[in-house]
This record gives structure tokens, sequence and C-alpha cells, in this order.
């Protein structure tokens, strides 16, 4: 997809004055939260698993090259396939390649954030092919030809109107006076229409939460099983991942599924966790006739050895974006890319370029939720001050403020001249502001006046009282 | 430069070294050799065989899994049975050609119209063991193989597993443990199924619904054998 | 060990020198009661931060500098806000990594850096203040203080010890009320959008008055909660622990 981060601000300025997105993601502030928090208190090991999630993650990147060719070995071993994506041009391409080996025209996908990020459905209807996202959040998305607005959850930002409204427009072919206002009734009827799909497909495409190097085995996560239909009925599966989804072992693998789907949605584990191994073997009775995994590259090893390699640990929870003040009052497709929330304000300038996503690490509190609640104890907030350092050395901050910056700085890098200019400050704006105690307008601060009263200096600053306190005892 | 190379040449340029030399690679070497488990939560290591059946079916429960519990194989077919007429479901089962199904006197229910197989788009009840049960969660670990086709775990609206005491593990470890000895060696199966109650979607409005796509309705019947009569 | 008569140096903050002194003194009143001698170094300008959270680092390393030197030679370094105490505590050290000996000294600092309550509770070990105050408070935890500093029983403790104040817990107390330094400037309608959901959970707990630790938020939501005409009085905690609300209107009141 096209990236609109460029435009954060005029999204932003959109998803404020949207009631009904404001009205969804009300419904998030609940939800998440409170389970995760639930979740972590059953669990007196969580912190301790963090901390082991950590040191499991920075050990595999430390030695990613071994533990990749490890996982090749492996899925080679097991009758699978690896191919290997510098970018998302070539990962596109590589499977293309494969769903034309056996003529595919339907292919369905499982949940896969990768996917986004190589704009693959686009691509494979521009070349025949048809696409049919199955998890129910994304297949609601793609009937709307919108893009994600939360990493797990895609379709949060809507309302069940919207979602039988589309059901409506696009499956004409059912009765025009069915009953389609509850969720369960738009459950049951995505779940009939997509198990005509499941068992059409030609090729499945998952994307994994983990790659396996022991065993060469991917791993999927999901609540409603379609990843699983996506990868078992067709002729074949490929699975879709970045390269720093690899881990050693399938212990480690467990030791950071405990802390996944408990710092997602507070679920003690998902519904469905599966571990594939390689296509069917002799004698299966199902299972897809060719396993390929399309190792992504798309920026990440160029993330190591670098100030942002420590975003190479996220496992894609969620935790950050639902804990976010500010993902909560913007939602995720403000953002203008794949990946919103602190992780994707992170993510993006690494994978699109700072010139492009800039906004993002910026429009940050630095309150440091983000950080506290992530799995995998991710210093969220220091990497988008990188970010900023790496902005400020380019200059591309706005204009102005930079200008204002600078003059602060150099009043605030001389004592004396500081100490004048605020004694006055406190002086003027005092008295202007007296008789109410705020300013409800004040020049250059239109946009905090725009929505709040600003309370005046009480008149005389600390400083110049206390000197004059002092030389009075004296 | 093919990709391969050159994404391995990256990764090595970015962490400051070359390809990993011998002594070096025996640290990753040796952490997927011993394959150790890691930490391991605390909430089963206290309990006997029977403390951990009654965990694993208080947190299956929890997640909308039911479960009948039966003291006797010879149950089985009964526990299934009354089952399917408690839910208004038809008596027709396609069950898995697991051998460790044959254990049980499925005769003794003629009524019951069962299809050794995988599962077909029609079937509505599946019938299937599993390889274990993790206690810590409450959730079942089934593997594929020639004869337990992985499309009964998921395709019709109600999965039924049959599962046994000596089945019932506490931490995912166990089973893993246990998976390898049975495996001798690193040959995995082609699927490992981690399912941790019926299918279910949060993605409308964040109300959870459950039969998304897979099963809506997992139900387990547990045969415990004689300990279960123990307080 | 906590020396008998410990020396402390206050560090004013800008926002209180600028805004409003009454924190400064009601933080020395503090200090003195709980035993302390305070000195207040006349050359401090400001902790660094707006730099620093703008990339700037070169900017914040003159500041930090001009601090380092500024405030050596105390026992303690005390602030009235958890974000300026937590930049000097947990960021200095940070700025200085390629500089040993600039590295030790700022370490050095930041070891004796606090924010005014966790000070007095955690370090003096203050357990109540003889101050009265006849008012339903309620107190938002101010973020850097918190989540870099600990900040979160200390004050609660001591205002439990206020003759005639009642403490009423503020659901979302830990969420952040959308200040954020330069964040309210680049981004100020998020910015608005969160003060107004923090002031719609102020105003839900039925107080008359809202405390809270760093003078950058107690400024955000003074300025909502007014001009969505509701009347609670805005106070930093030091005022109400020092018995000095007679002193001073609330922020943003008028006099």
């Amino acid at each position: 997809m096209q990236p609109t981060s460029h435009a954060f601000k005029a999204n932003v300025r959109d998803a404020l004055g949207d009631e009904t997105l404001q009205r969804a993601l009300g419904n998030m502030k609940t939800g998440f939260i409170g389970k995760r928090l639930a979740a972590v208190a059953r669990l007196p090991e969580f912190e301790a698993l963090r901390d082991q999630g950590r040191a499991i993650k920075n050990h595999t990147l430390e030695h990613l090259d071994f533990y990749l060719e490890t996982f090749e070995r492996n899925v080679t071993q097991a009758g699978g396939h690896v191919h290997w994506a510098r970018t998302a041009e070539e990962a596109r391409q590589i499977i293309l390649g494969i769903c034309r080996s056996v003529d595919a025209k339907t292919v369905t996908k499982g949940k896969s954030m990768i996917s986004e990020e190589i704009a693959l459905n686009d691509f494979l209807e521009a070349e025949g092919l048809v696409p049919v996202e199955t998890d129910l959040g994304e297949y609601i998305i793609q009937l709307r030809h919108e893009a994600p607005s939360h990493i797990i959850a895609p379709a949060i930002h809507l309302v069940k109107e919207q979602v039988e409204e589309i059901f409506r427009a696009t499956h004409t072919d059912l009765p025009e006076g069915r009953p389609l206002s509850e969720p369960r009734e738009l459950t049951d009827e995505a779940r009939a229409v997509l198990r005509r799909r499941f068992l059409e497909a030609d090729v499945g495409i998952t994307g994994a939460n983990f790659l396996i190097a022991e065993t060469g085995s991917t791993v999927i996560v999901t609540n409603e099983g379609n990843g699983d239909l996506t990868q078992t009925l067709p002729k074949i599966h490929i699975v879709l991942a970045s390269l720093e989804k690899v881990v050693p072992t399938l212990e480690d693998a467990t030791g950071i599924l405990r802390l996944l789907a408990r710092s997602a949605t507070g679920q003690e584990f998902s519904t469905y966790t599966t571990f594939s191994t390689g296509p069917r073997r002799p004698g299966d009775l199902d299972g897809p006739g060719e396993f390929h995994v399309v190792l992504l590259d798309n920026g990440r090893s160029a993330m190591l050895g670098t100030e942002f390699q420590d975003m190479l640990r996220c496992i894609r929870c969620s935790a950050c974006l639902n804990h976010c003040p500010v993902y909560q009052s913007v939602g995720g497709h403000a953002y203008g890319w794949v990946y919103p929330g602190p992780m994707g304000s992170v993510l993006t300038p690494s994978l699109i370029g700072v010139e492009e996503a800039g906004n993002l690490p910026n429009a940050s509190t630095f309150c440091g939720k983000c950080e506290s609640v992530c799995p995998m104890r991710i210093p969220l907030p220091k990497m988008m001050r990188h970010w900023r350092e790496r902005e400020f050395e380019q200059n591309l901050a706005p204009a102005p403020f930079r200008a204002g910056l600078k003059l602060w700085a150099f009043f605030a890098k001389r004592p004396m001249l500081y100490r004048f200019g605020a004694n006055l400050a406190a002086k003027l704006l005092g008295r202007l502001g007296r008789d109410a105690g705020h300013f409800t307008r004040l020049p250059l601060a239109g946009g905090w006046t725009g929505g709040r009263d600003l309370p005046a200096p009480e008149g005389k600053s600390f400083m110049e009282q206390w000197q004059a306190r002092r030389r009075e005892a004296a | 430069m093919d990709a391969r190379s050159q994404i391995l040449d990256s990764i090595r340029k970015s962490l400051k070294r070359g390809p990993l030399g011998e002594s070096a690679a025996t640290v990753p070497a040796n952490r997927i050799a011993h394959h150790a488990p890691g930490l391991i939560p605390g909430r089963t290591r206290s309990l006997d065989a029977k403390g951990l059946r009654d965990l694993f079916v208080q947190m299956a429960e929890e997640v909308q899994t039911t479960v009948t519990r039966v003291a006797d194989p010879a149950e089985v077919p009964g526990a299934v049975a009354d089952y399917l007429a408690n839910h208004n479901l038809p008596a027709d089962l396609t069950m898995a050609p697991d051998p460790a199904l044959d254990a049980y006197p499925w005769v003794d229910r003629p009524l019951l119209h069962i299809r050794r197989g995988r599962a077909e788009d029609r079937d509505q009840v599946s019938v299937t063991g599993a390889f274990a049960a993790i206690a810590e969660t409450g959730t079942l670990m089934l593997t594929s193989g020639n004869d337990r086709p992985t499309t009964l775990n998921l395709m019709p609206d109600t999965h039924i597993v049959v599962l046994r005491a000596d089945q019932v593990v506490g931490p995912y470890e166990t089973a893993w443990a246990r998976l390898r000895e049975e495996q001798s060696g690193n040959a995995m199966p082609r699927t490992v199924n981690f399912i941790t109650g019926p299918s279910r979607t949060g993605d409308i409005e964040q109300r959870i619904q459950l039969g998304a796509h897979g099963p809506r309705r997992l139900h387990i019947v547990l045969v415990e054998g004689p300990d279960a009569k123990v307080a | 060990m906590v020396p008998s008569k410990p020396r402390v140096a206050l560090f004013v903050t800008c926002l209180v020198d600028l805004f409003r002194p009454t924190v400064g003194f009601a933080a020395v009143k503090l200090l003195e009661d709980a035993g302390c001698v305070v000195e207040v170094p006349a050359s401090q300008t400001c902790c660094g931060q707006p730099a620093y959270n703008s990339g700037d680092k070169a900017d914040t390393k003159a500041i930090a500098r001009n601090v380092i030197a500024a405030f050596e030679g105390y026992d303690y370094v005390v602030a009235p806000s958890g974000s300026c105490a937590g930049m000097i505590h947990e960021h200095y050290a940070r700025l200085f990594e390629d500089e040993p000996e600039m590295f030790q000294r700022a370490q050095h600092l930041g070891n004796r850096t606090h924010e005014l309550i966790s000070f007095l509770v955690d370090v003096l070990g203050v357990t109540g203040v003889a101050a009265a105050y006849d008012g339903i408070a309620t107190y938002h935890d101010s973020c850097s203080g918190l989540r870099e500093l600990g900040v979160k029983q200390q004050p609660r403790t001591l205002l439990r010890s206020v003759e005639g104040l009642s403490l009423r817990e503020l659901p979302g107390a830990e969420t952040c009320c959308g200040f954020g330094g330069t964040f309210c400037i680049k981004y100020p309608d998020i910015s608005n959008r969160m003060v107004g959901d923090k002031a719609a959970d102020i105003v839900a707990t039925g107080a008359d008055t809202l405390l809270a630790g760093d003078m950058g938020c107690l400024m955000n939501m003074a300025g909502k909660l007014s001009r969505e005409g509701h009347k609670i009085a805005v106070r930093h905690v030091a005022e109400v622990l020092a018995g000095v609300t007679d002193e001073a209107a609330p922020i943003g009141g008028a006099r």
C-alpha cells in the first residue's frame, strides 16, 4: 500500500473527527487492557518470562545467519523449499512463480502483516489471481478496500453496521431480507462464504509467528482456525516470513508463546497454535502437496548492529498499540502504513525511510506505557528518540519548530541570559494574565489555547524571589 | 551474488563478523542439540496425576471446551452418543482411522454411524484421539499422521476428542519431550496442533463469537481409569 | 547512609521557576521541615529535556554539563518534578557514554537526584505531614515519575496524613495526560484529545481538587478543566503537603 505517513497530521485530524471510528476505538479501551492485566496477574512468572524472551531473541539475533541456515536445512530435509527474498518485489515474484507452477486461481490467505508490507494482494490481483483473506477482520477490510488498522484485530476501527453494509453489498447471492445486525449473524455468514473459498483454493499463504531452526517448522497462531484451513486444504502452502521470526528450538518458541497470547488478548494461549513441518507425508490423507517458505529481508538485516536492533525482538502481540494513548485517540490508519502504534513508529522509518515516516516517532509523549507492557522488553521510546536524533541531524523537523528550539536552547545554555529572560517573561505574562489567572488566547500558543486555557505565571520568578529573600535574610 | 548469499552476507556485515568459525558455531549448535527447557511456570509443578487432570479440565472449561469424564474405556461410545443427543446433533461421525480409537467398543452403539477417514465439507462431527493434553493451559496437542488426518480437527462444526488419563501432562515441555521420544530424532510430524477451546473471533466490535472457521464445539471424553474414583 | 542534616540542592525546574514559584517554596519548606539544609544553585536553567526529546543531543549535553557543574557537591539534588528528576537520574549518564569522565560525574549526580515526594518518603523516611486541607482530592500519576522513578505510593502515603483531605483514586491515573513537553506543541490536536479524556476521568471522580507532581501535567490538565468550565482546584501536591494552599490561587485560577 502507498504510505500516507507523511500526511500524519491530516490523517489525525480526520481520525479525531470521525465519530464512527471514535466509537469503535472506545470498545478497545476496556477489552484488551483489562484482559491482559488479568492474565498477567494470574502468572507469577510473567516478569521472568519477559526477561527470558528478551534473552532468547537477543541470542538468536546475534547468531541469525546460523539459525536461518539451520532452519533452511531442516525445511529442506522435511521435503519443503526455502526461498530468500531481499526485497518486497523479489518476494512477490517468488510467490507468483510458485502460484503459476500449479496454474493457481484462488489463493487463500491467513493473516500476514508481511503480506501487507509487500502489498501482495494487489499484485496477485493484477496478475489475474484471486487472493481471498480468510481472517474475519482481514476479509472485511479486503471487501472494503481498506488497510488493517491494528496488527491483530484488523477491523477494530469498524462498527457492526459497517460490516453489515459491506456484506450485503458483496454477498449478493444471499437473501436480501436476512438478518445481519448482530456479530453472531455476521460471523456465521462469513464462515459459510469463506468455507467455499477454503475448499476452492489452489494455494494457501500464511505468515509465521515463529520459524523453528531446530526442526524446520513454521508456527502460526490464530483464534479462528482460518490459518489452519488455509494451509491444510490447498495443493501448496506458502509461508511468508521475515528473517527475525526464527528462534532456535521448540522450547524457545514455547517460552515466547507463553508471553504472546497473554500480551495480545489476555488469553492463556491462542485457540490454534500450529507447528507445520514440510508437505504431506506419504500415506497422509490430507495436507498440502508442497511446502514453501519465503524468507524476507526488506530491511531487517540492515537493522542488525544498529541502535534499532532491539526492534527485531518484536513478536507482533499488539500490547503496545492497545495501551498507547495516542493510538487509542487516532486509531491505526492515521499512521499511514502497515504498522501502527508504538511498534509501527519505530519500525516504519526503518522500512520506508524517515523522510516519509518521520512524524510517527515524533507523535509520542514518551509516557513509556508501551515499553512497560512489551513482553520482549523493547525500549520503544528510546528508539523513537533515536529517530528524532536522526531527523535532527538531517534537518527534517519543520523549520518553525527547529527555530523555536534553537532559540530556547540559546537561552538555556546561558544562565545569565536565561535568568534575565525568565524573570522578564514571568513579570510580563504574570501581569497580562493577572486578572483571570490564565490566558484563553496567546500569540504563538494557538495550538494550546485552541482547546484549553494557559495558566498564567504568578508574576515573579522563583529565582528572583529566592535571591530577594536571601538578600533580606543576610 | 544470489539473494541467499547477499542476505547472509548483509547479516554478517551488520554483526561485524564473517561466518561463524567452528568453535563459535558450537554455541548455537549446542543450544539446538540440547534444546533445554527454559523457565516452566510453577502452576503444575506439585500436582499429582489426578491434580493435573483436574487442572486440565478446569482450564479447558474456561475456554468453552466441554468435558465428560468417564472411568472406563467401555463408556466412551456411550459418552459420545449422549453428547450428540444432548446437542441435537446427528449420529454421523467421521472418525480418524487411528488404531488408538479401535480400543473403544463402538459396536455397543450401533446407531452411531461412523466413517473412518479425513474430513469432508459435509461432515458435522469428527472424533479423534490426541497426543497429549497440557494442563497448564487446558490445551490439546494433536499430531498428524497417516491415520490422523488434520482436517478432522478443523472442518466439522463439532470436534470430539477421546483423551486418556496418561496423556495429560503439566507443562508444554513434557509434551515436547514425549514427542521427541516417540519420533526418535528431530523428525516432527507434518502438523502439530495445539488446540485451546473451540474456534472464536473478536473481530467485530471486540465481541467474542465461537465457531469462526474451525469447530464451534470442542468436546473431550476423558477416560480416567480406576484412579478416577480416588478422591 | 543519610547525613544528619542533608545538604540538598533544589532543582526548581523551569516551569516552576517561571509559572509557579509557590511550588518551589513549598518544596523548600517540606525539605527544611524534614531536616534538610536547602540551597538553590543560581546558574540553573533547565534539565534539557526539550532538546533531548527533539533529538538535539549537542544542546542537551551543553545544558547537562552546566547542570552537572552547578549541582555537584551536594548530598542530594531534589526536584519537584518526576520528569526533570528522571532526566537527570536516568538519562544524563547515557549522554556521555563516550566521555568517561563526564559519564562518571553524570552518573554520580544521577544517583543522588530525586523527585521531591519520593525523596521525602523513601530517603528521609517521612511518614506524614502536619498540614490540613479541607477537600476531596484525586491524584494523577505523571508518567516519568511513575515509570522512571517509581513514584506511586509515596504521594498517596503523605496525602493520607493531611487532616481533612479525602483522597479518591482517579480511574486511569496512570494514563498520560497528553502534555509530553514538545508533543503538545507539535501535535496539539492529539494532545487536546488526550487531556479531554483525562479531564472527563477527573470530573467523574467528583473531586474538588486535582493534584500531581509535575507542572507540565498540571498546567495541561488545569487548562482543560478551566476551558470546560469545571470548578476544580488544581495544585502541585507539594503545596497541599506544605500547607501553603492559602497563599496562592489554584493553577490557572484567578487571584
